[in-house]
């Protein structure tokens, strides 16, 4: 047991019991910060696993953006602030599906590597991620670049019910209000 | 470094991530599940980096940066999906979203089809 051992020990439960937290906890907010929990511990491990630029990167956009684009949803849906009962379905086939899939890929990992130990690899410093990335990787690149901007226009238009209202077309007097969600379930329906 | 302790917290956090999808009812809370399931396939990919020798260096981590794009675009197209649906509906259970393609006609109609034909599970 080195020194990166125990950190990556205590980061690695400090992450699983926050993530435990997230999916148990029945006070909504409460999840999101949580959340931030997590994703914070998991980004002390990519550090110790000497990925610096993922590690910063993960603080940047997990902690940064994503958790409180997670919260603007928790305010903007009327979440309430104190506990709430019903928030979670019955569960038992969740415990199994999801505890079964934990432990066994766990045991599957236990197995497959041991107690070895590698050295720490060389560390991830942007240069080097950036040479990759620029050099090997750039065509996937300049694809997710396209990803993130329909990402962005399907946002806006979902977002949006003015934009790609039908007309009534002899499928009844559908409400106005209902267009958005109608066009969306009738292309998301069909085979 | 032992590479089973960051393994084995990644397929703990994977199989939490599993549990709270299929648990939770409030779509927020089902999206933050997805969230740690993501996170727990980022660390798979940056302890694989740190531990096979690969070809190409650091080709784990290159991935992982292109999942926490990914993951925020799904972060952001899920989220205008679940304020759409909490516009129509006043409500984001996912265990309430009705499924089938609601029938053409008066509202009255849909909902009384709805009730008798149990497509609205509570």
């Amino acid at each position: 047991m080195t020194g990166a051992d125990v950190l990556l020990l205590a980061l690695g439960a400090v992450a699983v019991g926050a993530g435990a937290l997230v999916v148990t906890t029945r006070h909504l907010v409460r999840a999101g910060l949580y959340l931030v929990v997590c994703l914070g511990a998991l980004a002390g491990v990519y550090l110790v696993l000497a990925a610096e630029l993922v590690a910063w990167v993960q603080v940047l956009i997990y902690v940064g953006a994503v958790v409180v684009l997670l919260l603007f949803a928790v305010m903007l849906t009327r979440a309430p602030i104190g506990a709430s009962d019903d928030l979670d379905r019955p569960g038992w086939p969740a415990a199994l599906i999801g505890g079964g899939a934990g432990l066994g890929l766990a045991a599957l990992l236990v197995d497959a590597y041991r107690w070895t130990r590698v050295d720490l690899p060389t560390p991830g410093t942007a240069e080097r991620l950036g040479e990759q990335v620029f050099r090997t990787w750039v065509l996937p690149f300049e694809v997710l670049s396209v990803l993130l901007l329909s990402a962005l226009v399907g946002a806006v238009v979902l977002s949006r019910p003015d934009i790609g209202r039908r007309p009534a077309d002899g499928r009844g007097p559908a409400r106005a209000d209902n267009q958005g969600w109608g066009a969306k379930d009738r292309a998301g329906g069909r085979p | 470094m032992r590479p089973v302790v960051p393994y084995v917290t990644a397929a703990l956090l994977f199989g939490l991530g599993v549990y709270g999808v299929l648990r939770r009812r409030n779509a927020v809370l089902v999206l933050m599940a997805v969230e740690l399931m993501l996170n727990a396939v980022n660390l798979i990919l940056v302890t694989a980096d740190a531990t096979v020798r690969a070809a190409l260096p650091h080709a784990g981590q290159v991935f992982a940066l292109f999942v926490i794009v990914l993951a925020a675009a799904e972060i952001g197209v899920g989220l205008a999906i679940v304020l759409q649906l909490y516009r129509l509906r006043a409500s984001v259970a996912v265990d309430e979203v009705p499924l089938t393609e609601p029938p053409a006609g008066p509202p009255a109609e849909q909902a009384g089809r709805a009730t008798t034909t149990g497509e609205v599970t509570r």
